[in-house]
Protein backbone atom coordinates (compact mmCIF):
# COMPACT_ATOMS: atom_id res chain seq x y z
CA UNK A 1 0.00 0.00 0.00
CA UNK A 2 2.86 2.18 0.71
CA UNK A 3 4.75 1.55 -2.24
CA UNK A 4 1.15 2.97 -4.55
CA UNK A 5 1.43 5.90 -2.14
CA UNK A 6 4.66 6.47 -3.45
CA UNK A 7 4.15 5.92 -6.63
CA UNK A 8 1.04 7.75 -6.89
CA UNK A 9 3.17 10.95 -5.44
CA UNK A 10 5.91 10.92 -7.87
CA UNK A 11 3.67 10.24 -10.83
CA UNK A 12 1.34 13.51 -9.74
CA UNK A 13 4.63 15.36 -9.34
CA UNK A 14 5.34 14.36 -12.62
CA UNK A 15 1.97 14.65 -14.49
CA UNK A 16 0.15 17.81 -12.41
CA UNK A 17 0.66 20.95 -14.36
CA UNK A 18 2.46 23.50 -12.88
CA UNK A 19 4.38 21.00 -10.76
CA UNK A 20 8.74 21.85 -11.01
CA UNK A 21 9.54 19.52 -13.69
CA UNK A 22 6.34 18.62 -14.19
CA UNK A 23 3.72 18.84 -17.24
CA UNK A 24 2.52 22.10 -18.46
CA UNK A 25 -0.75 24.29 -18.90
CA UNK A 26 -0.77 23.64 -22.25
CA UNK A 27 -3.18 21.00 -22.99
CA UNK A 28 -5.38 23.22 -20.66
CA UNK A 29 -4.69 26.24 -22.76
CA UNK A 30 -5.47 24.42 -26.06
CA UNK A 31 -8.59 23.40 -24.61
CA UNK A 32 -9.58 26.96 -23.68
CA UNK A 33 -8.18 28.61 -26.75
CA UNK A 34 -10.34 26.19 -29.11
CA UNK A 35 -13.38 27.25 -27.47
CA UNK A 36 -12.48 31.10 -27.66
CA UNK A 37 -11.08 30.37 -31.45
CA UNK A 38 -14.56 28.82 -32.36
CA UNK A 39 -16.75 31.81 -32.42
CA UNK A 40 -14.71 33.98 -34.31
CA UNK A 41 -14.33 30.96 -37.04
CA UNK A 42 -18.48 30.26 -36.84
CA UNK A 43 -19.55 34.07 -36.33
CA UNK A 44 -21.54 35.34 -33.56
CA UNK A 45 -24.69 33.12 -34.41
CA UNK A 46 -25.65 32.93 -30.55
CA UNK A 47 -28.20 30.11 -31.85
CA UNK A 48 -25.42 27.83 -33.73
CA UNK A 49 -23.11 28.47 -31.04
CA UNK A 50 -24.87 27.36 -28.19
CA UNK A 51 -26.27 24.04 -30.27
CA UNK A 52 -22.72 23.25 -31.30
CA UNK A 53 -20.59 24.70 -28.58
CA UNK A 54 -21.18 21.53 -26.86
CA UNK A 55 -19.61 19.26 -28.95
CA UNK A 56 -16.56 21.82 -29.61
CA UNK A 57 -15.96 20.99 -25.78
CA UNK A 58 -16.20 17.43 -26.84
CA UNK A 59 -13.47 17.62 -29.16
CA UNK A 60 -11.06 20.18 -27.52
CA UNK A 61 -11.01 17.74 -24.62
CA UNK A 62 -10.29 14.53 -26.90
CA UNK A 63 -7.57 16.63 -28.46
CA UNK A 64 -6.12 17.96 -24.99
CA UNK A 65 -5.74 14.44 -23.25
CA UNK A 66 -3.90 13.47 -26.51
CA UNK A 67 -1.30 16.13 -25.88
CA UNK A 68 0.69 14.81 -22.51
CA UNK A 69 0.72 11.00 -24.00
CA UNK A 70 4.31 11.16 -24.89
CA UNK A 71 5.53 11.45 -21.37
CA UNK A 72 3.21 9.43 -19.85
CA UNK A 73 5.25 6.47 -19.41
CA UNK A 74 8.22 6.24 -22.55
CA UNK A 75 10.81 8.29 -20.67
CA UNK A 76 10.00 5.55 -17.00
CA UNK A 77 10.76 3.15 -19.72
CA UNK A 78 14.40 4.19 -21.28
CA UNK A 79 15.44 5.66 -17.40
CA UNK A 80 15.05 1.94 -16.38
CA UNK A 81 12.35 2.19 -13.84
CA UNK A 82 10.36 -0.08 -15.19
CA UNK A 83 13.39 -2.59 -14.42
CA UNK A 84 13.56 -1.38 -11.25
CA UNK A 85 10.02 -2.05 -10.45
CA UNK A 86 10.30 -5.66 -11.51
CA UNK A 87 12.86 -6.61 -9.60
CA UNK A 88 11.17 -5.19 -6.32
CA UNK A 89 8.53 -7.06 -7.16
CA UNK A 90 6.13 -4.03 -8.08
CA UNK A 91 4.07 -4.73 -11.13
CA UNK A 92 3.28 -3.48 -14.16
CA UNK A 93 -0.22 -3.68 -13.90
CA UNK A 94 -0.22 -1.58 -10.45
CA UNK A 95 2.25 0.93 -12.17
CA UNK A 96 -0.04 1.56 -14.60
CA UNK A 97 -2.87 1.63 -12.93
CA UNK A 98 -1.31 4.18 -10.84
CA UNK A 99 -0.18 6.25 -13.51
CA UNK A 100 -3.72 6.20 -14.92
CA UNK A 101 -5.33 8.07 -11.58
CA UNK A 102 -2.56 10.32 -12.03
CA UNK A 103 -3.01 10.92 -15.63
CA UNK A 104 -6.85 11.28 -15.15
CA UNK A 105 -6.25 13.66 -12.25
CA UNK A 106 -4.10 15.96 -14.06
CA UNK A 107 -6.24 16.27 -16.66
CA UNK A 108 -9.96 15.84 -16.27
CA UNK A 109 -10.58 17.79 -13.10
CA UNK A 110 -8.69 20.45 -14.54
CA UNK A 111 -10.86 20.36 -17.87
CA UNK A 112 -14.32 20.21 -16.20
CA UNK A 113 -13.30 23.36 -14.43
CA UNK A 114 -12.18 25.05 -17.83
CA UNK A 115 -15.83 23.89 -19.34
CA UNK A 116 -17.18 26.55 -17.28
CA UNK A 117 -14.83 29.72 -18.56
CA UNK A 118 -15.64 27.38 -22.21
CA UNK A 119 -19.04 27.11 -21.63
CA UNK A 120 -19.81 31.22 -21.33
CA UNK A 121 -17.36 31.96 -24.58
CA UNK A 122 -20.15 29.60 -26.51
CA UNK A 123 -22.90 30.79 -24.80
CA UNK A 124 -23.93 27.32 -23.75
CA UNK A 125 -27.24 27.76 -21.50
CA UNK A 126 -26.90 25.79 -17.93
CA UNK A 127 -28.65 22.67 -18.46
CA UNK A 128 -26.31 22.15 -21.70
CA UNK A 129 -23.40 22.88 -19.49
CA UNK A 130 -24.61 20.66 -16.85
CA UNK A 131 -24.89 17.91 -19.32
CA UNK A 132 -21.35 18.81 -20.34
CA UNK A 133 -19.76 18.30 -17.13
CA UNK A 134 -21.15 15.27 -16.18
CA UNK A 135 -20.42 13.83 -19.49
CA UNK A 136 -16.71 15.02 -19.22
CA UNK A 137 -17.05 13.49 -15.81
CA UNK A 138 -17.94 10.16 -17.46
CA UNK A 139 -15.86 10.24 -20.32
CA UNK A 140 -12.69 11.64 -18.83
CA UNK A 141 -11.64 8.47 -16.86
CA UNK A 142 -12.05 6.88 -20.73
CA UNK A 143 -9.73 8.73 -22.35
CA UNK A 144 -6.95 8.41 -19.64
CA UNK A 145 -7.30 4.90 -19.54
CA UNK A 146 -6.85 4.93 -23.47
CA UNK A 147 -4.02 7.24 -23.44
CA UNK A 148 -2.18 4.60 -20.97
CA UNK A 149 -2.67 1.74 -23.87
CA UNK A 150 -1.64 3.73 -26.35
CA UNK A 151 1.48 5.29 -24.41
CA UNK A 152 1.90 1.75 -22.77
CA UNK A 153 1.93 0.08 -26.61
CA UNK A 154 3.75 3.02 -28.45
CA UNK A 155 6.35 2.94 -25.05
CA UNK A 156 9.35 1.63 -26.91
CA UNK A 157 9.16 3.42 -30.07
CA UNK A 158 11.55 6.35 -30.41
CA UNK A 159 10.66 9.69 -31.77
CA UNK A 160 7.25 9.39 -34.10
CA UNK A 161 5.71 7.71 -30.99
CA UNK A 162 3.49 10.42 -30.12
CA UNK A 163 2.03 11.65 -33.58
CA UNK A 164 1.26 7.74 -33.94
CA UNK A 165 -0.22 8.12 -30.18
CA UNK A 166 -1.99 10.25 -31.17
CA UNK A 167 -3.52 8.65 -34.64
CA UNK A 168 -3.95 5.50 -32.28
CA UNK A 169 -6.20 6.96 -29.90
CA UNK A 170 -8.59 8.54 -32.27
CA UNK A 171 -10.35 5.83 -33.27
CA UNK A 172 -10.80 4.53 -29.91
CA UNK A 173 -12.27 7.64 -28.83
CA UNK A 174 -15.29 7.74 -31.24
CA UNK A 175 -17.54 5.71 -29.24
CA UNK A 176 -16.81 7.58 -25.86
CA UNK A 177 -17.41 11.01 -28.29
CA UNK A 178 -20.47 9.49 -29.83
CA UNK A 179 -22.33 8.99 -26.41
CA UNK A 180 -20.51 11.68 -24.45
CA UNK A 181 -21.42 14.53 -27.09
CA UNK A 182 -24.66 12.74 -28.07
CA UNK A 183 -26.09 12.88 -24.73
CA UNK A 184 -25.97 16.64 -25.55
CA UNK A 185 -28.81 16.67 -28.21
CA UNK A 186 -30.59 13.71 -26.71
CA UNK A 187 -30.86 15.70 -23.38
CA UNK A 188 -28.79 13.28 -21.56
CA UNK A 189 -28.58 10.42 -18.79
CA UNK A 190 -28.87 7.41 -21.18
CA UNK A 191 -26.13 9.01 -23.13
CA UNK A 192 -23.71 9.62 -20.04
CA UNK A 193 -24.71 6.67 -18.48
CA UNK A 194 -23.17 5.20 -21.55
CA UNK A 195 -20.25 6.75 -21.47
CA UNK A 196 -19.88 5.99 -17.91
CA UNK A 197 -19.94 2.43 -18.77
CA UNK A 198 -17.56 2.71 -21.84
CA UNK A 199 -15.43 4.46 -19.72
CA UNK A 200 -15.46 1.82 -17.27
CA UNK A 201 -14.42 -0.86 -18.86
CA UNK A 202 -11.87 0.52 -19.98
CA UNK A 203 -10.67 1.59 -17.16
CA UNK A 204 -10.90 -2.03 -16.03
CA UNK A 205 -8.45 -3.63 -18.95
CA UNK A 206 -5.71 -0.36 -19.27
CA UNK A 207 -4.08 -1.79 -16.01
CA UNK A 208 -3.72 -5.26 -17.93
CA UNK A 209 -3.49 -4.09 -21.56
CA UNK A 210 -0.70 -1.91 -20.29
CA UNK A 211 0.92 -3.95 -18.15
CA UNK A 212 1.51 -6.75 -20.82
CA UNK A 213 2.26 -4.50 -23.64
CA UNK A 214 5.18 -2.95 -21.20
CA UNK A 215 6.78 -6.97 -20.48
CA UNK A 216 6.73 -7.59 -23.81
CA UNK A 217 8.65 -4.02 -24.60
CA UNK A 218 11.24 -4.82 -22.54
CA UNK A 219 11.88 -8.39 -24.05
CA UNK A 220 12.11 -6.49 -27.30
CA UNK B 1 21.48 -7.50 7.58
CA UNK B 2 22.67 -9.92 9.34
CA UNK B 3 24.87 -12.86 7.94
CA UNK B 4 23.06 -15.66 9.50
CA UNK B 5 19.84 -14.18 7.50
CA UNK B 6 21.54 -14.48 4.39
CA UNK B 7 22.92 -18.28 4.52
CA UNK B 8 19.63 -19.14 2.50
CA UNK B 9 20.35 -16.88 -0.66
CA UNK B 10 21.88 -18.20 -3.58
CA UNK B 11 21.67 -17.44 -7.46
CA UNK B 12 21.98 -20.51 -10.02
CA UNK B 13 21.85 -20.71 -13.63
CA UNK B 14 21.63 -23.91 -15.58
CA UNK B 15 22.69 -24.36 -19.25
CA UNK B 16 21.10 -21.10 -20.43
CA UNK B 17 21.38 -19.61 -23.72
CA UNK B 18 20.71 -16.17 -25.04
CA UNK B 19 19.38 -15.65 -28.76
CA UNK B 20 19.27 -11.97 -29.72
CA UNK B 21 17.42 -11.84 -32.77
CA UNK B 22 19.13 -13.69 -34.83
CA UNK B 23 22.01 -14.26 -33.10
CA UNK B 24 22.69 -16.88 -30.18
CA UNK B 25 25.14 -15.15 -28.19
CA UNK B 26 26.31 -17.99 -25.51
CA UNK B 27 25.06 -21.24 -24.89
CA UNK B 28 25.50 -23.89 -22.41
CA UNK B 29 26.14 -21.32 -19.80
CA UNK B 30 26.05 -22.40 -16.05
CA UNK B 31 26.83 -20.77 -12.99
CA UNK B 32 26.04 -21.09 -9.15
CA UNK B 33 26.52 -18.64 -6.04
CA UNK B 34 26.05 -18.87 -2.79
CA UNK B 35 26.31 -16.83 -0.07
CA UNK B 36 29.20 -14.75 0.24
CA UNK B 37 30.77 -15.14 -3.41
CA UNK B 38 31.45 -13.21 -6.50
CA UNK B 39 32.12 -13.62 -10.05
CA UNK B 40 32.96 -11.82 -13.00
CA UNK B 41 31.80 -11.59 -16.04
CA UNK B 42 33.86 -10.59 -18.61
CA UNK B 43 34.14 -10.03 -22.55
CA UNK B 44 34.70 -7.82 -25.72
CA UNK B 45 31.15 -5.54 -26.48
CA UNK B 46 28.48 -7.06 -27.73
CA UNK B 47 28.86 -10.16 -26.75
CA UNK B 48 26.49 -10.83 -24.02
CA UNK B 49 27.35 -9.29 -20.58
CA UNK B 50 24.09 -7.60 -20.53
CA UNK B 51 22.03 -9.72 -22.13
CA UNK B 52 23.19 -12.39 -19.09
CA UNK B 53 22.59 -9.78 -16.38
CA UNK B 54 18.92 -9.13 -17.55
CA UNK B 55 18.72 -12.96 -17.82
CA UNK B 56 19.63 -13.27 -14.04
CA UNK B 57 17.33 -10.64 -13.04
CA UNK B 58 14.58 -12.33 -14.27
CA UNK B 59 13.97 -9.53 -17.17
CA UNK B 60 14.64 -11.09 -20.30
CA UNK B 61 13.56 -15.01 -21.04
CA UNK B 62 16.86 -17.11 -21.63
CA UNK B 63 16.47 -18.93 -25.40
CA UNK B 64 17.45 -22.25 -23.29
CA UNK B 65 17.95 -23.02 -19.85
CA UNK B 66 16.66 -22.09 -15.94
CA UNK B 67 17.29 -19.40 -13.68
CA UNK B 68 16.55 -19.93 -9.81
CA UNK B 69 17.34 -17.13 -7.29
CA UNK B 70 16.70 -16.89 -3.71
CA UNK B 71 16.62 -13.69 -2.49
CA UNK B 72 16.10 -9.54 -3.71
CA UNK B 73 18.20 -8.53 -6.71
CA UNK B 74 19.06 -5.15 -7.11
CA UNK B 75 20.34 -3.98 -10.27
CA UNK B 76 22.59 -1.80 -11.38
CA UNK B 77 23.23 -0.83 -15.44
CA UNK B 78 23.74 1.79 -17.42
CA UNK B 79 20.45 3.29 -16.36
CA UNK B 80 20.27 5.13 -13.08
CA UNK B 81 16.85 4.87 -13.35
CA UNK B 82 16.57 8.68 -11.58
CA UNK B 83 14.91 11.66 -12.18
CA UNK B 84 16.92 13.86 -14.42
CA UNK B 85 14.93 17.09 -13.14
CA UNK B 86 14.89 16.39 -9.36
CA UNK B 87 17.18 17.24 -7.31
CA UNK B 88 20.07 14.27 -6.23
CA UNK B 89 18.70 14.12 -2.43
CA UNK B 90 15.20 13.84 -3.29
CA UNK B 91 15.27 11.20 -6.49
CA UNK B 92 16.84 9.34 -4.33
CA UNK B 93 14.30 9.69 -1.48
CA UNK B 94 12.11 8.54 -4.22
CA UNK B 95 13.75 4.94 -3.73
CA UNK B 96 14.45 4.92 -0.51
CA UNK B 97 10.77 4.92 0.38
CA UNK B 98 10.26 1.57 -1.27
CA UNK B 99 13.53 0.08 0.16
CA UNK B 100 13.30 1.39 3.73
CA UNK B 101 16.75 2.26 3.68
CA UNK B 102 18.64 5.13 3.88
CA UNK B 103 21.39 6.04 1.04
CA UNK B 104 24.93 6.77 2.21
CA UNK B 105 25.71 10.22 0.18
CA UNK B 106 28.99 10.54 2.26
CA UNK B 107 30.30 7.46 1.22
CA UNK B 108 30.64 7.41 -2.13
CA UNK B 109 30.97 11.25 -2.56
CA UNK B 110 27.49 12.37 -3.26
CA UNK B 111 27.06 14.71 -0.12
CA UNK B 112 27.51 18.05 -1.22
CA UNK B 113 25.72 17.32 -4.37
CA UNK B 114 22.18 16.77 -2.54
CA UNK B 115 20.39 19.77 -3.66
CA UNK B 116 22.23 20.02 -7.92
CA UNK B 117 19.57 18.03 -10.18
CA UNK B 118 20.21 14.82 -11.07
CA UNK B 119 20.51 15.43 -14.87
CA UNK B 120 23.34 18.34 -13.86
CA UNK B 121 25.74 15.96 -12.50
CA UNK B 122 28.84 14.33 -14.60
CA UNK B 123 28.88 10.85 -15.77
CA UNK B 124 31.36 9.79 -12.76
CA UNK B 125 28.90 11.08 -10.32
CA UNK B 126 25.58 9.62 -11.91
CA UNK B 127 27.30 6.34 -12.01
CA UNK B 128 28.10 7.12 -8.01
CA UNK B 129 24.32 7.98 -7.62
CA UNK B 130 23.07 5.20 -9.40
CA UNK B 131 25.31 3.02 -6.86
CA UNK B 132 23.59 5.01 -3.94
CA UNK B 133 20.33 3.88 -5.22
CA UNK B 134 21.56 -0.09 -5.03
CA UNK B 135 22.76 0.42 -2.52
CA UNK B 136 20.29 1.32 -0.62
CA UNK B 137 18.15 -1.27 -1.68
CA UNK B 138 19.98 -3.45 0.86
CA UNK B 139 19.48 -6.38 -1.79
CA UNK B 140 21.48 -9.59 -0.96
CA UNK B 141 22.04 -10.67 -4.62
CA UNK B 142 23.65 -7.47 -6.55
CA UNK B 143 23.49 -7.35 -10.03
CA UNK B 144 26.48 -4.69 -11.71
CA UNK B 145 26.51 -4.23 -15.44
CA UNK B 146 30.20 -2.06 -16.28
CA UNK B 147 29.75 -0.27 -12.87
CA UNK B 148 32.97 1.06 -13.78
CA UNK B 149 32.47 2.94 -16.56
CA UNK B 150 32.61 6.59 -15.88
CA UNK B 151 34.32 6.50 -12.98
CA UNK B 152 37.76 7.85 -11.83
CA UNK B 153 40.38 6.00 -10.07
CA UNK B 154 39.54 6.91 -6.68
CA UNK B 155 35.96 6.05 -7.34
CA UNK B 156 36.79 2.35 -8.92
CA UNK B 157 39.18 1.71 -5.41
CA UNK B 158 35.75 2.53 -3.27
CA UNK B 159 33.23 0.47 -5.68
CA UNK B 160 35.63 -2.39 -5.53
CA UNK B 161 35.85 -2.02 -1.80
CA UNK B 162 31.97 -1.79 -1.52
CA UNK B 163 31.38 -5.02 -3.55
CA UNK B 164 34.29 -7.17 -1.01
CA UNK B 165 32.40 -5.82 1.72
CA UNK B 166 29.39 -6.56 0.18
CA UNK B 167 30.35 -9.99 0.27
CA UNK B 168 32.43 -10.49 2.87
CA UNK B 169 28.71 -9.88 5.01
CA UNK B 170 27.37 -12.89 2.97
CA UNK B 171 26.25 -10.93 -0.21
CA UNK B 172 26.49 -11.92 -3.86
CA UNK B 173 27.69 -9.81 -6.05
CA UNK B 174 28.07 -10.64 -10.30
CA UNK B 175 29.93 -8.00 -11.96
CA UNK B 176 29.60 -7.84 -15.60
CA UNK B 177 32.55 -5.46 -17.40
CA UNK B 178 34.83 -5.37 -19.72
CA UNK B 179 37.41 -3.47 -18.00
CA UNK B 180 40.02 -5.03 -15.30
CA UNK B 181 38.08 -4.78 -12.06
CA UNK B 182 39.97 -5.88 -8.36
CA UNK B 183 37.70 -8.59 -6.91
CA UNK B 184 39.55 -10.77 -4.62
CA UNK B 185 38.57 -14.56 -4.56
CA UNK B 186 35.77 -13.62 -7.78
CA UNK B 187 35.24 -16.37 -10.06
CA UNK B 188 35.59 -15.29 -13.81
CA UNK B 189 33.26 -16.54 -16.29
CA UNK B 190 34.84 -15.20 -19.87
CA UNK B 191 31.39 -15.15 -22.47
CA UNK B 192 33.55 -15.52 -25.42
CA UNK B 193 34.41 -19.03 -24.26
CA UNK B 194 30.47 -20.07 -24.40
CA UNK B 195 29.96 -18.46 -27.43
CA UNK B 196 27.73 -20.96 -30.14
Amino acid sequence: MSAALTLLRRDLSLLLPGTRGGASFLPLLFFLAVAMLYPFAVGPDAVLLARTGGGVIWVAALLAAILPLDRLLAPDMRAGLFDQWALRGISEELVVAIRLLAHWLSFGPFLMLAALPASALLGLDEPTLRTVELGLLAGTPGLAAIGIIIASVTVALRGGGAALAGLLVIPLAVPLLIFGAGSLSTGGEGGIALTAAISLLLVAIAPFAGGAAIRAAREG
Amino acid sequence: MEPAALANIGLSARDIACRRGERLLFRGLSLELASGEACQVSGPNGTGKSSLIRILAGLLRPFAGVVDSSGAMALLDERPALDEHLPLGRALAFWQRLDGGPADLARLGLADLAEVPFGYLSTGQKKRAALARMIGQNAPIWLLDEPLNGLDTAAVALVEAIIAEHCAGGGIALVASHQPIALPGARVIHLPDFTA
